[in-house]
Order: structure tokens, then C-alpha cells, then sequence
């Protein structure tokens, strides 16, 4: 049974060995959100580790004439959003008596918060990264290298998120009993997309309180971009009920799992995928290795198909020009996966906007100058 | 008679690999439907996977080789492969389309006991399972008991995994149908080893691997493990 209702989506599409493991987590999960202990925990170490909460701030310059609002975990410890889901399930991986950790990256921003929290924690740490993301990702690589996590370069298939993903899986199911999965993203068997959910939901819980404490009103939009879809999940949960405010997941033109893609199985669960008429898994193409996934969370499948959310496409170019316009107006340098919301936030039919700026880009600069025009 | 499993990845060649197969002692041959992610699978698996997709081996193509592999043998053939070809191809019209083409039954690596239970196929169990998985498993499978032998993906390993002896009693406990030992398996001293627990093994990445040799190879490897299984009491 899956902990949350994603209507046809989600599911636990593993090997069997998996099944008592995802129990057990589900069941750790369970009592964890009801300990006080825990949440204490989190806030302590989101407060005085992480740097939460992350500010608010309003672009003016980056889009005249709009209010466009960034909520900046860029700000937060180790420059991304991935650090919320990371401390969260390394609390929960003590409490399970895991002490080996296993994840998958692709920007190299999961797998930098993880071998954080791994070094904090006094874990065992092993990140799967695609040999082609090594390679656009440099300095993620070194910085995981430098915090005690052991890099394992997947240098088969598409070599990049997809293949890191299949490979932390078997990892898993060989060493699951001493080994937490600190999956990355709100996507595999339940109950890993509502345990991420959560942990993200921080992200828009305190964006709502700051913006209606600078408006005195909701925003129109609120607008993330999405690749497994944990910062936009985490950013949407925060205006789930507030019916009037539009939520819009921006996807990689050329990874657009929910725009373009299909009902399929991927990773451990049911969602909307990109694959052929057989079934078989696409290869997914993006500038932003962390957008670079032919799956995405089944909260996002099942929130396109009620109609609560809407989800657009960015492609390279109009992503690269975001990237390069906040840098040059509010002195912000974006990751490139939210310059993909940038870019559809600013041409909205939205006056107050709330984007996501999930990540800060410094480990996208050698890639983002390659393509960039003085 | 301990049955002998032999796992083949579907390509143009595998009918013919299959009745060399059957030949060596082979009494049941699953077909690898091969696909793009296979959480389950090894190396050895995977690269095949890969080169069939190369080839061209989608759901349909894999059918046609189940087809032409029902005329030339009359063992049991047993479909193994991932959800999302099913979920492509519609998850009763893979049914009804592999038991026209001539399979019995058919095996899905990350759909464990419990999910689609309409799916009519063979369950497969772990050491890590509970005994509420397995009399589960054990309700819901088709015709014998898949025991995964080891915690871990497909691959040949150098020993016999210590956790069957324990998963086997489990198994022997609560449910009542033929189990049939896989994963990790590779030498006719292995074999030996699990039939003597088992009332079947499996063997998928070493055949794989004999099998790109040709069909006398893979022949005298089957003949092989059947003449361990020969010395084990039934």
C-alpha cells in the first residue's frame, strides 16, 4: 500500500528483496513524523546547520513591471535545496541503524548534500554518478571527493542520471541490509516520493508566510523547475489548498517527462516517462544534468492529470539566457535548473510571481561559458 | 528428475540456442524480453539486454522468437522481463499475446507478490522476505516458486549463497509448490549444491555467456549441470 494516493501513479515496482527494506522505511518514516524528537531535530540542524529559513527576494530589475519573487535556496548550506531531503533521511537512516549510505546524482548537487550530511553524521557515503555528468559536473566531483563520499562513475547507457539511478538501485538491493538508499528526488518506490515531499515541503511552507508577510496577498503563480521534481513538490506543497494561485513545473524541452512522455514504469514507480511505443526507456537530453531524466515524481504525473498544476517546457538557449540576465541584473548566479523556471516566469500572464531558485550555479559556469556568447 | 532452468535473452538466434538447450537436459528455458533498465540484472544480463535492443528486439520481435522457439521444443517457456513492457504493451494483451505465441506462464523482476495480482506469473521470493511475503508469493505464484538465492542482482558468483539453506526450510515451511533456486549459480558444483536443497535451479548470466559461443557450446554446458543434478537424490 502506497502512504499517499497518487491516483494511478507510484507503487513499488522492485525486486522483491527490496519489499521488506521499503517496509521498514515506511514503518521508520511512520514513527519518525510522529516523534517530536525528530522534528526537534530537523529545525535544529535546519536552523543552525543549514542556514533555514532561506530569504525571500524580489527580482525588480530581473523583470520590470512584475513582482517576481526567488525563494533562494541557492542560500542554503551547500548551495541547493537538496540539503533538506539529505538531513532529513540521514536522521532517518540513524534511526533505522543504517550507517552506510548509498545515492545517485546528476548535477552533483544530491550527492554533495548527501556526502555532507554523510560527513556530519559519520556515515559511510558511495554517490553513483553518469561518467558524462562527471565530466560536466567537475567541481560537485571534487567537493564529494573532498568530504569522504567515494564517487563510482556509471559508464554505461546514457551515462548520466538515469543509468546513476538503476546503478544506486543494485547497489541497494545487494547491501540493503546494512544500507540506507538517500534517493535524491521525490520519484522510486513508495514511500520515497511522499517521504521527500515532506522533507522539501519546508520550501513552501516558509515561502508562503515571507510573501505574504512582504505582499499581504498569495502569489498568482508560483513557478519550479522540474526534473525528479523535489524542489518544485517541496515549493507546491506550501499552496496545495490555496486554489487561486497557479502552480507551473518547468521541464527541459528535450526532458519534458510530463509534456511529452507517457505512462510508464521507471525506477521503482509508476509515472509519466518518456519511452517508446514498447515501453522502453528514452534517452532524455538536457544543457542542466539535473533536469536530465526521463522520469519524474508521481505526485507531478497525478498533479498534471487533476489539473492542479500545469507544466511547460524551457529549452537550452532560453534557459542560458535566463541563467546569464539574473546574473547581470540581480547579481544572482542561478544553477541552470532554475534558470529554466526563470526563463517561463518572466513571460507569464502573472503580475506577483513566486520562482523557485532551487540551486546556485558556480558548478555550471564552465558549461553554461562554453555555450554563452560574450 | 530436478528440473534444470535455463535463461536465453531473446535475439534471432535463441530458437535454435533454446533446443541446444533442451538437448543438453534443459527442462524449462526462459526468454529475456530485454529492457532499457534493468534494476534486477548483472552485467552479464544487462549487456545482452543491450545488444538485443541494439538489434532490434522489441516486445513484438521478442514474441516472434518465443513462437519460433515453441516449434522446434516442447519444454515449458517462461517470458522473463520488467513492468514497463507490459505497461506498454497493455498488461492483458502480454498475457493473452505470449500464451498464443506458446509460453507458460511468465516472470516479472520488479513486480513483487502483491502488485497487479491479476497478473498470472511466476513470484519470486529473497532472503530479506518475510514469511508473510513468502505464504504470499507462495498463494499468488504460477506453478513453482521462484527463490532468489542471494541478496543482490543476477550475476555468477564464486560460492553458493549461504542464505539459501535457511530460505528453502522458510519456504518448505509455508508454501506448497515446487522451488526452483536462482541467481549466482554458474558451475555443475554449484548446481549440485542447490539441487540438493532445491527442487530446481536456475542459470541466466553463465548461459547467457555460453550461448554467444553457439549452440554446441551451450549444448555441453547444459549437459554439464544436468549431469550434477543427475548425482543429487530426489
Amino acid at each position: 500500500m502506497t502512504l499517499t494516493d497518487y491516483g494511478a501513479y507510484g507503487g513499488r515496482y522492485v525486486p522483491e528483496t527490496l519489499i521488506p527494506a521499503l517496509d521498514e522505511l515506511e514503518r521508520g518514516w511512520r514513527e519518525a513524523l510522529a516523534d517530536d524528537a525528530f522534528h526537534a531535530e530537523l529545525h535544529a540542524l535546519a536552523t543552525t546547520y543549514a542556514g533555514r529559513p532561506t530569504p525571500l527576494t524580489l527580482a525588480e530589475r530581473f523583470a520590470p513591471g512584475k513582482r517576481i519573487y526567488l525563494k533562494r535556496e541557492d542560500l542554503l548550506h551547500t548551495g541547493a535545496h537538496k540539503l533538506n531531503n539529505a538531513l532529513g533521511q540521514a536522521v532517518l537512516a540513524r534511526r533505522l541503524g543504517k550507517h552506510r549510505i548509498i545515492a545517485e546524482t546528476g548535477a552533483g548537487q544530491h550527492g554533495v548534500a548527501t556526502a555532507t550530511v554523510c560527513a556530519r553524521f559519520g556515515f559511510d557515503c558511495v554517490v553513483y554518478m553518469g561518467e558524462e555528468d562527471m565530466r560536466r559536473q567537475k567541481p560537485n566531483v571534487e567537493r564529494m571527493r573532498l568530504l569522504g563520499a567515494e564517487v563510482r562513475s556509471v559508464d554505461f547507457g546514457t551515462k548520466t542520471l538515469k543509468e546513476a539511478t538503476s546503478e544506486a538501485i543494485r547497489d541497494w538491493i545487494t547491501n540493503v541490509e546494512t544500507t540506507h538508499y538517500l534517493i535524491g528526488s521525490c520519484v522510486g518506490p513508495a514511500p520515497y516520493p511522499e517521504l521527500v515531499a515532506e522533507l522539501q515541503s519546508v520550501i513552501g511552507r516558509e515561502a508562503r508566510e515571507q510573501l505574504l508577510a512582504a505582499e499581504g496577498r498569495l502569489p498568482e503563480a508560483v513557478v519550479a523547475c522540474v526534473g525528479g521534481g523535489s524542489n518544485a513538490i517541496g515549493l507546491f506543497h506550501g499552496f496545495l489548498d490555496d486554489d487561486d494561485v497557479r502552480l507551473v513545473g518547468v521541464e527541459a524541452a528535450g526532458a519534458a517527462s510530463l509534456g511529452t512522455g507517457r505512462p510508464g514504469v521507471l525506477h521503482g514507480a509508476r509515472s509519466s516517462v518518456l519511452a517508446d511505443d514498447d515501453g522502453q526507456i528514452a534517452d532524455a537530453h538536457s544543457i542542466s544534468a539535473g533536469l536530465d531524466y526521463p522520469g519524474v515524481g508521481p505526485e507531478h504525473a497525478y498533479l498534471r492529470d487533476i489539473g492542479r498544476a500545469e507544466y511547460v517546457g524551457a529549452t537550452d538557449d532560453e534557459a542560458l539566457a535566463a541563467f546569464r540576465d539574473l546574473a547581470r541584473t540581480e547579481g544572482i548566479i542561478p544553477a541552470l535548473e532554475p534558470a529554466h523556471a526563470l526563463a517561463r516566469a518572466r513571460e507569464l500572464d502573472a503580475e506577483l510571481v513566486l520562482v523557485g531558485l532551487s540551486g546556485r550555479g558556480d558548478k555550471d559556469l564552465a558549461e553554461a561559458l562554453a555555450h554563452l556568447k560574450p | 528428475m530436478k528440473q534444470l532452468v535455463i535463461y536465453l535473452m531473446a535475439e534471432p538466434e535463441t530458437p535454435e540456442l533454446a533446443r541446444a538447450a533442451v538437448d543438453g537436459g534443459a527442462s524449462i528455458v526462459e526468454l529475456g524480453f530485454p529492457f532499457s533498465d534493468p534494476l534486477a540484472d548483472g552485467p552479464v544480463v544487462r549487456r545482452a539486454g543491450e545488444r538485443a535492443l541494439a538489434r532490434g528486439m522489441r516486445t513484438q520481435q521478442c514474441i516472434e522468437v518465443l513462437a519460433r522457439t515453441r516449434e522446434l521444443v516442447d519444454v515449458p517457456l517462461v517470458p522473463m522481463t520488467y513492468s514497463s513492457l507490459l505497461e506498454a504493451w497493455g498488461w492483458e494483451r502480454f498475457a493473452d499475446d505470449i500464451a498464443s505465441a506458446g509460453a507458460t506462464s511468465m516472470i516479472v523482476a520488479d513486480l513483487p507478490a502483491g502488485e497487479h495480482g491479476d497478473a498470472r506469473r511466476v513470484q519470486l521470493v529473497a532472503p530479506t522476505s518475510t514469511d508473510e511475503r513468502i505464504a504470499l508469493a507462495g498463494e499468488q505464484t504460477d506453478g513453482w516458486l521462484y527463490l532468489v538465492t542471494l541478496t543482490g542482482i543476477t550475476g555468477a558468483r564464486d560460492e553458493v549463497s549461504p542464505a539459501l539453506a535457511g530460505l528453502v526450510a522458510r519456504a518448505r515451511r509455508l508454501v506448497d509448490v515446487p522451488l526452483y533456486a536462482g541467481f549466482g549459480i554458474s558451475t555443475p558444483a554449484q548446481a549440485r549444491t542447490v539441487a540438493e536443497l532445491a527442487d530446481g535451479i536456475v542459470v541466466g548470466s553463465r548461459a547467457v555467456e555460453v550461448a554467444e559461443q553457439g549452440p554446441d557450446a551451450l549444448r555441453d554446458y547444459v549437459a554439464s549441470l544436468r549431469e550434477a543434478l543427475e548425482t543429487v537424490a530426489v
